[in-house]
């Protein structure tokens, strides 16, 4: 009689990778709720149009690879990518622009490095640098928040907002600026004088009306995932913690050089989602917890330096991108302390007798 | 000083040439002989890694003139007992593409095999016992000879100078101790395959 | 209460250890057939020292240890040796290697055992030989004869005894079982480990949190002891704490270094089993002839520990068992975790068995097939070495050796944590042990490979040598040679001396020298010209017609031809009439 064959261990812990992304895609939940109840519809039209995309982007790929198609979909890796680039893009994108995103994320950045957990690069960032270089113009329309609304106005319904997307149906008094655009464009008044005169500030509490709470909605989702241990602290922690080291440094008393205080980043443009749902992906990251932190703190440093003196107003995607190329280079130096051993190695270095 | 550039661009542009030049030859200079390096590791280098049969099956009487050899240029792909694995070991070290075994040298066997004498057909000539290169063949004129299994290489060198054929090249048993697991395996389900596979799966496709 | 330090990582699966709970320790008819496997331990087989035909008797030493890191194999009842042959082992390879096989006769009857009362009285090398002839192995799992560790190297101070009550792989209730049933000799067989150890400091016996009933039983046979030097320590359930090297740095906070022993920090840790074997032995004379096994799995009607001879094979205990062959999905030896898979039921229960785990397919179904790694870390926040499983894992698929190496994979105690967490179902700890034993394997080759260069070079210089030396020996009969000849002109030269020649050397040389100077007898010489001349004369006729015939190019070459024969013949002239002359003149 002849048994089963197999190495040890014969237990294991329910759940799978598919699991893991499933959780990620309910953690984004409060702040896609978030933007979508400040901004409209758009940005949930987004995430169901890239969503959806991406799985197909995937899918063909898989399917020319000859890759068993369903096993690989059943992990809902594209889908979180499709996700992650519809949250990021800015509301009722056009479907050409999303595509393009999705073909690049999926196509570029993950299926031609070898697909799942090979690509070096997050692919929903990649998708959006891509964007953002293409097409500067699509890109930077950020819907107004329903706080700035005039009187009588209302926000743009799924409609009109539909009618943009598929048909370029130009959309009245759509447009505003965003918290860190008026900071971008700021060069003599007062932080103070911002916060009193701009709507953006005057309608919101701490860092521009319908941004802090989406911001506040993703760290919800983040630390949710934190709960559930899909991911350690140590990442998102100390890019938070290093983002608001530099603005603290360089906050300048709000004069008007200052580049904003840290609860002003913290709570403005992509920062939470970027620290929950892009820095932690583990496949483009750093390994060790050390190297982790390192690579945290290197995103919050870098996303301040852009935003404070380069030419975009938002620097998570180009931080993260940066940080991906430093990554095995961090691995090299940052192997942790095995039992037994009085100090850590590095990557290759032999045993010293 | 700064007239003077201004001047004769294509004066100053030459002087500096030859001042970087020159600074530079000397830097290289002196690195020469500060880091010089003492002997030709690599031709150690390469021996360290050539399976030391001594077997001659490569064309060279031992492994030492055939790791010269390779480090003067000589094909990597010569070593039958060393295999994929020592020409795999050397691509690396070398840093080139690594080419498969030249089957004219021999080939290479799936297992290990060691030299057995039929003691009682031996007539104990000590012609073996010249052939062997690593010593490893005991025994004295018209007395039995033996091989000490630890030492034998499998080299097939004393096959040939028997005048009665009484070696036999045999596997080497392998023990429970000796037994190892192997890597799971690669299957196309098993999604352990990195992009390589690919032109594989594209070849068989096209086939 | 004693504190207790934390380790890195670990893993909380279901402990499942009721279900073997509910009845009490049992035994079970003696099997009619018991085979017993000359390696149930680390080191090198045992040597039988019975032959087939061999009557034995219960507790009778049957094979002897083989050097100091062995141990002895004794009947576990008495009966005839019916074979001594080759079977399947329990062993993950499934090979099977030399068994000593008895046939029962039912009676049970033991051999003389050698008691001893008053063993507080007995000196170091004594209590020490007792244990070592008892043949007792690790019988936590591992295997390692228990004699070495108790016997550390001289220079080394131990200040702490464990014993290991740990259990913490989900399902094993065998040492639970033992602490319960027989405390008191746990803890008299810690004196006696204590004893041998010169008494060490601490004393201490760690049980996770999960056994409350153990740790009573344990305790309250501690306070039946007058000074008690012994402690309970109880611990928060975590696999793998059970790890000899965890164990150590939850109780001590200290680590073992990568490479040394537990002796090496003041520590030697033994299994609780072990040390009940250790009184036995002592106290009775009783080798290991025996040992508590959990049966358990949904496969099996009846789940509980026994006491089971060494040598009775698994089939026959799974089918007192009430074993489903159609429903278990796997048969493993060891814990769930890890265990290793037998492929068939016919091998018997060695020293090291702890557990026979036989799971329903609802309990451990098939895993599914692997994912893609992506590095999301888990394994690396489960893994109790502080190692980074998943960089290991890429190493490995690459085959890389040199960066595994760098990666510390030999301080892996494959433990399966990661393998357990990892959302991606990798068979994380196959890839481990396979590049173990590629780079074992390639160590030795290495070290074969440089044995064989030095042996080669050396027989190298030894022709070298041998042929320098048949050089100088020949250069020196020259010289001699030459002396004697000297010799010999300067004898000729003064006449009148007497040609005394005591010496035969000096005769022989002699004899050579002459010959050398003795001229060749004229006629041979001109023959020997003769010839010459007349063959460079027939040479010269033949180019000469040859050159009347070619044309061309071809002529000049064959004129030079000419020419030379030409040359050659007056040459042979010249010399033939010169010797002419002298022979005449």
């Amino acid at each position: 009689m002849a048994f089963m064959q197999m190495t040890s261990p014969h237990a294991h812990r329910p759940g799978n990778t598919g699991h893991v992304m499933k959780l990620v895609i309910l953690a984004t939940l409060p702040g896609l709720i978030t933007l979508s109840y400040f901004f409209g519809p758009g940005t949930l039209i987004n995430v169901f149009t890239a969503g959806i995309m991406a799985m197909a982007c995937e899918a063909l790929v898989l399917k020319l690879r000859q890759r068993p198609v369903m096993f690989y979909i059943n992990d809902y890796s594209a889908l979180v990518t499709g996700v992650l680039l519809g949250l990021a893009l800015p509301p009722y994108t056009p479907w050409w622009v999303i595509a393009v995103g999705c073909v690049s994320a999926i196509v570029l950045a993950k299926q031609l490095y070898g697909g799942m957990g090979y690509n070096p690069f997050n692919p929903a960032m990649v998708g959006y640098v891509i964007l953002l270089i293409s097409f500067p113009v699509e890109m930077t329309q950020w819907a107004m928040p329903r706080t700035l609304l005039a009187e009588g106005q209302a926000l743009t319904g799924p409609i009109d907002g539909l009618a943009k997307m598929w048909f370029a149906t130009p959309l009245d008094a759509y447009t505003g600026a965003t918290p860190l655009d008026v900071f971008k464009q700021n060069n003599s008044q007062l932080v103070q004088h911002l916060y009193d005169t701009q709507a953006v500030f005057s309608t919101g509490r701490w860092a521009g009306a319908g941004w802090e709470w989406a911001n506040i909605g993703f760290l919800m989702g983040g630390c949710f995932l934190l709960y559930k241990k899909v991911f350690t602290w140590h990442a998102p922690v100390s890019m938070l913690i290093s983002l608001s080291l530099m603005a603290a440094m360089f906050n300048d008393g709000g004069s008007s050089n200052s580049g904003g205080s840290p609860l002003f980043h913290l709570l403005s443009g992509a920062t939470m989602l970027g620290a929950f749902f892009i820095v932690t992906d583990p496949v483009s990251s750093a390994t060790s917890n050390k190297g982790r932190m390192i690579y945290g703190a290197a995103i919050g440093i870098l996303i301040y330096l852009i935003r404070t003196w380069g030419n975009y107003p938002d620097a998570v995607a180009f931080a993260v991108l940066l940080l991906n190329f430093a990554a095995p280079f961090i691995d090299y130096y940052t192997l942790p302390r095995t039992y037994g051993h009085n100090k850590a190695r590095r990557g290759t270095e032999k045993e010293a007798e | 000083m700064i007239e003077l550039i201004i001047q004769y661009p294509v004066l100053a542009a030459l002087l500096a040439m030859v001042g970087l030049s020159l600074v530079f030859g000397a830097v290289l200079g002196f690195a020469a002989v500060k880091f010089k390096v003492e002997g030709d590791p690599i031709v150690e280098q390469i021996d360290s890694l050539l399976p030391q049969t001594q077997c001659g099956q490569c064309g060279h009487p031992g492994c030492k003139p055939y790791a010269e050899g390779i480090a003067n240029g000589e094909a990597i792909n010569k070593c039958p007992p060393g295999g994929q694995t020592t020409i795999n070991a050397i691509a690396d070290l070398l840093d080139v593409e690594a080419p498969t075994l030249d089957e004219e040298h021999g080939e290479e066997k799936d297992l290990p095999t060691v030299a057995y004498i039929r003691e009682d057909e031996c007539i104990g000539c000590t012609k073996c016992i010249q052939a062997c290169p690593m010593d490893a063949i005991l025994g004295a004129a018209k007395q039995m000879h033996t091989v000490i299994i630890d030492e034998c290489t499998g080299c097939d060198l004393c096959v040939e100078p028997c005048p009665v054929d009484c070696i036999d090249m045999l596997p080497l048993e392998s023990t429970l101790g000796e037994w190892k697991w192997s890597l799971p395996p690669r299957s196309e389900t098993l999604a352990l395959n990195i992009i390589a596979s690919d032109r594989k799966a594209h070849s068989e496709a096209s086939a | 209460m004693r504190k207790v330090w934390d380790i890195h990582g670990g893993v909380h699966p279901p402990e499942n250890k009721q279900q073997s709970m509910q009845q009490a320790l049992a035994s079970l008819p003696l099997a009619p057939e018991l085979v017993l496997p000359l390696n149930q331990h680390i080191g090198k087989p045992a040597i039988a020292i019975v032959a087939e035909g061999d009557t034995v008797l219960k507790g009778q030493l049957i094979a002897k240890a083989d050097g100091p890191i062995s141990a002895n194999i004794h009947a576990p009842t008495s009966g005839t040796v019916s074979g001594i042959e080759d079977r399947t082992l329990p062993h993950p390879s499934g090979g099977s290697g030399p068994c000593i096989v008895i046939s029962s006769d039912g009676k049970d009857t033991w051999a003389e055992l050698d008691a001893c009362e008053n063993y507080q009285t007995l000196d170091h090398n004594t209590l020490l030989e007792k244990i070592r002839s008892a043949g007792i192995a690790g019988m936590g799992g591992a295997g390692f004869p228990a004699a070495i560790k108790l016997n550390p190297r001289g220079n080394l101070k131990i200040d702490t005894l464990i014993l290991n009550g740990t259990e913490c792989e989900p399902y094993i209730t065998a040492d639970d079982t033992l602490m319960q049933t027989r405390a008191q000799e746990v803890v008299a067989g810690a004196q006696i480990l204590a004893q041998l150890l010169g008494n060490p400091k601490s004393i201490l016996i760690g049980i996770e949190d999960n056994k409350p009933e153990a740790i009573r039983s344990i305790s309250k046979a501690l306070s039946e002891v007058e000074n008690n030097p012994i402690e309970v320590v109880s611990f928060p359930t975590k696999y793998p704490s059970g790890g000899e090297k965890q164990l150590i740095q939850i109780l001590t906070g200290r680590e073992v270094p990568a490479g040394k022993l537990p002796a090496d920090v003041g520590v030697v840790c033994q299994n609780v089993g072990s040390t009940v074997a250790a009184y036995r032995a002592v106290r009775f004379g009783e080798p290991l002839i025996s040992r508590i096994t959990t049966v358990v799995g949904e496969a099996l009607e009846i789940q509980r520990n026994i006491e089971v001879p060494i040598g009775t094979p698994i089939g026959y205990i799974l089918e007192q068992h009430g074993f489903t062959a159609a429903n278990v999905s796997r048969l493993i030896m060891g814990g769930p975790m890890m265990g290793f898979a037998l492929n068939t039921a016919d091998v018997p229960v060695i020293k090291t068995t702890n557990c026979i785990l036989a799971p329903s397919r609802a309990e451990m179904p098939a895993p599914p097939p692997a994912q893609a790694c992506i590095r999301c870390g888990m394994c690396a926040e489960a893994c109790p070495a502080s190692l980074l499983p998943q960089q290991l894992f890429w190493y490995s698929m690459a085959e890389d050796l040199d960066k595994l190496e760098a990666h510390n994979i030999a301080d892996c105690i494959e433990c399966g944590a990661c393998s357990y967490v990892c959302p991606s179902n990798i068979p994380l700890v196959q890839f481990y042990r396979a590049s173990k034993g590629a780079m074992k394997q390639h160590a030795i080759d290495k070290e074969k490979s440089d044995r064989s260069r030095a042996r080669f070079e050396f027989r190298q210089q030894r022709i070298e040598k041998a042929e320098v030396e048949k050089e100088a020996k020949r250069a020196a009969r020259k010289v001699a040679a030459e002396a004697a000849k000297a010799k010999l002109a300067a004898k000729q030269a003064s006449e009148g001396d007497s040609p005394k020649t005591d010496d035969t050397a000096d005769v022989v040389a002699a004899a050579i020298a002459k010959a050398k100077t003795q001229d060749i007898s004229p006629e041979v010489q001109l023959a020997k010209l003769e010839r010459a001349l007349s063959s460079a004369s027939s040479r010269l006729d033949r180019t000469l017609a040859r050159a009347e015939e070619a044309e061309g190019e071809k002529k000049d070459a064959i004129l030079a031809r000419v020419k030379d024969a030409e040359l050659k013949v007056s040459d042979a002239k010249n010399k033939l009439a010169e010797f002419q002359a002298r022979e005449n003149g």
